[in-house]
């Protein structure tokens, strides 16, 4: 508190500091939101902008109240009784949670092994786990096309083993959404598991072998209830943003593939109907508003610490 | 380190660069056809070339990169400075909020929701709104990295430069600065990459002439695999790769 800094002590100085990114991100992430919010509660039409009603400033305050008047949750209702949107938004909810939990059970030996390894091929191994994460996300879930298609190179190498008869059929179905999920998403499952796995105590896994315990034991008794809240924090850092996954169910699902990125994406550049593609968006920031609010808390220690 | 955790890493690792690796070895395949060999060739490097609305794309894309890095990196380090050494402020709640919320936030939400507010002030679309776009959601991820580096900072230094007479703006020039301009630059790296990579938030706010890179890349995708987007995606990958190796470097070292 007392640190020196810019403006350390809470002065002009310390204001010059934090208004800038308090104002743009103020300006440019909270603002819209509001303005989604709003755009929500009104009806499509056919104009530039595609929405009625829009408010007249010059109108005054008359303005306003039949502005007011003409907003209605109509968009909300539409999203409640068809069954189109109720089945997008638990199928969503199912693919995220599913994916989330193949992502825990593949992604934690991962990371258990990099923190294990040697020290000197650490940062190599590490840097391996990165290169992906910085790779396009596009070309990623792109590179799965031509290994699942049906003349892909999966259906060749299992056909020339003899394992199947005829190719099997991955792309376009769920198999191959949850493939893409689990494998696009990894390194954050990875990357903050491996920074609580590498900060472990050492000396306590030690422990519990000289007390007899086999690896096994001491992975489940020691290594993973230490290591359960960065666990917690990486599935969350990949369920969130899995709920509003576009590329991917777009890219390897078929078209019957529903997931609420993909709706409010079709409602808004297919249908143009801009009001219902921000109520599908209001509607996922419901569902994910939970896990971003524990999210940013443990940002929040993190950054605290 | 046990025989099973090995076998873990390499299974781990296989996984990661697999398809990866395929699609880079695929890229100098000479048949047109993605998925038979027809012997080694480098022809779609040349097609890749000679595609101008391509070139054009990646041109935006890299302005657009360059640019928004930039913002989101004085941003994300003031955020970094704020939440790492002013202690308790009024809005440090929603400067946190702020600041962590855009990395986890749907893309499709960011993208839909700034382009309304650009609609509803009138702001014709085009590449200065792909930048604001990109800033915003890029500026957490910065922060993130600079604050990390803020927390493993020695603090008796800064209190040693303050001892010794200096004010609050030269102990930042002459100590923490130094210290941190490593994370600074990696943040600035990883923002960059963010921005290039970005397909979603673009597709929303950009408007006619400002097509980015993956956008025009996904508007080919759809139409099925293709080697020359093999070719363009092998070079990009190899650019990212040197990034991060060059970024590794910069803040292993201390």
């Amino acid at each position: 508190m007392s640190a020196p800094g810019p403006g350390s002590s809470g002065g002009w100085r310390a204001r010059l500091v934090r208004l800038p990114p308090l104002l743009w991100l103020t300006a440019f992430f909270l603002v819209p939101f509001l303005i989604t919010l709003k755009i929500s509660l009104s009806d499509a039409a056919t104009a530039m902008p595609p929405y009625l009603p829009v408010l007249d400033w010059q109108a005054g305050l008359e303005g306003w109240s039949s502005f007011l008047e003409a907003l209605d949750f109509e968009n909300y209702a539409i999203l409640w009784f068809d069954s189109f949107y109720r089945e997008a938004a638990l199928s969503s909810l199912a693919y995220a949670g599913a994916a989330s939990l193949v992502l825990v059970l593949v992604g934690t030996p991962l990371a258990y092994a990099l923190a294990r390894a040697p020290a000197r091929w650490q940062a190599l191994l590490v840097a391996l786990v990165v290169v992906p994460f910085w790779t396009s996300f596009l070309i990623r879930v792109y590179a799965w096309i031509a290994i699942l298609k049906p003349e892909g190179l999966l259906n060749a190498a299992l056909l020339r083993l003899g394992l199947i008869a005829a190719p099997l059929e991955i792309l376009n179905t769920p198999t191959a959404v949850m493939i893409g999920l689990v494998y696009a998403y990894l390194p954050f499952m990875v990357l903050p598991l491996y920074a609580v796995m590498s900060r472990l105590d050492g000396t306590l896994r030690e422990a519990a072998a000289d007390l007899g315990a086999g690896p096994v034991r001491v992975f489940l008794t020691v290594t993973l209830p230490l290591a359960a809240p960065g666990i917690a924090a990486g599935a969350l850092l990949c369920f969130i943003p899995m709920i509003g996954e576009f590329i991917i169910p777009d890219l390897l699902g078929g078209s019957d593939t529903l997931m609420l990125g993909r709706v409010l994406w079709s409602e808004f550049f297919s249908n143009r109907d801009w009001p219902l593609a921000s109520a599908v968006a209001v509607l996922m920031l419901l569902i994910v508003i939970g896990p971003v609010v524990l999210f940013r808390d443990a940002g929040a220690r993190e950054a605290g610490r | 380190m046990s025989g099973f955790l090995r076998a873990v890493l390499a299974l781990g690792l296989a996984f990661l660069y697999a398809p990866i690796l395929v699609l880079a070895v695929y890229s100098f395949n000479a048949s047109s056809l993605v998925t038979v060999w027809g012997g080694f060739s480098t022809r779609w490097y040349a097609a890749l070339f000679a595609d101008e609305p391509l070139i054009a794309s990646a041109w935006v894309s890299l302005r657009v990169a360059l640019l928004s890095g930039a913002i989101a990196t004085v941003l994300g380090t003031l955020a970094a400075l704020a939440l790492g050494r002013h202690g308790r402020f009024r809005t440090r709640k929603l400067l946190t909020g702020l600041v962590f919320a855009p990395m986890v936030m749907p893309e499709v939400i960011i993208g839909l929701s700034l382009l309304l507010l650009f609609v509803g002030i009138g702001l014709d679309r085009g590449i200065l709104t792909i930048v604001i776009a990109h800033a915003t959601f890029c500026t957490g991820f910065v922060a993130v990295v600079v604050g990390a580096r803020l927390r493993g900072l020695d603090r008796t230094l800064e209190e040693a430069a303050a001892d010794l007479g200096a004010g609050p703006l030269r102990v930042f020039a002459t100590v923490t600065l130094p210290l941190v301009a490593p994370a600074i630059l990696a943040g600035f790296l990883l923002a960059f990459t963010l921005s290039l990579d970005d397909l979603v938030i673009a597709s929303f706010v950009s408007g006619p002439g400002a097509t980015t890179l993956p956008m025009r890349l996904y508007s080919q995708v759809r139409l099925g695999v293709n080697p020359e987007i093999n070719a363009a995606s092998t070079l990009l990958v190899v650019a990212v790769t040197a990034a991060v190796l060059a970024a590794s470097r910069l803040t292993a070292r201390r």
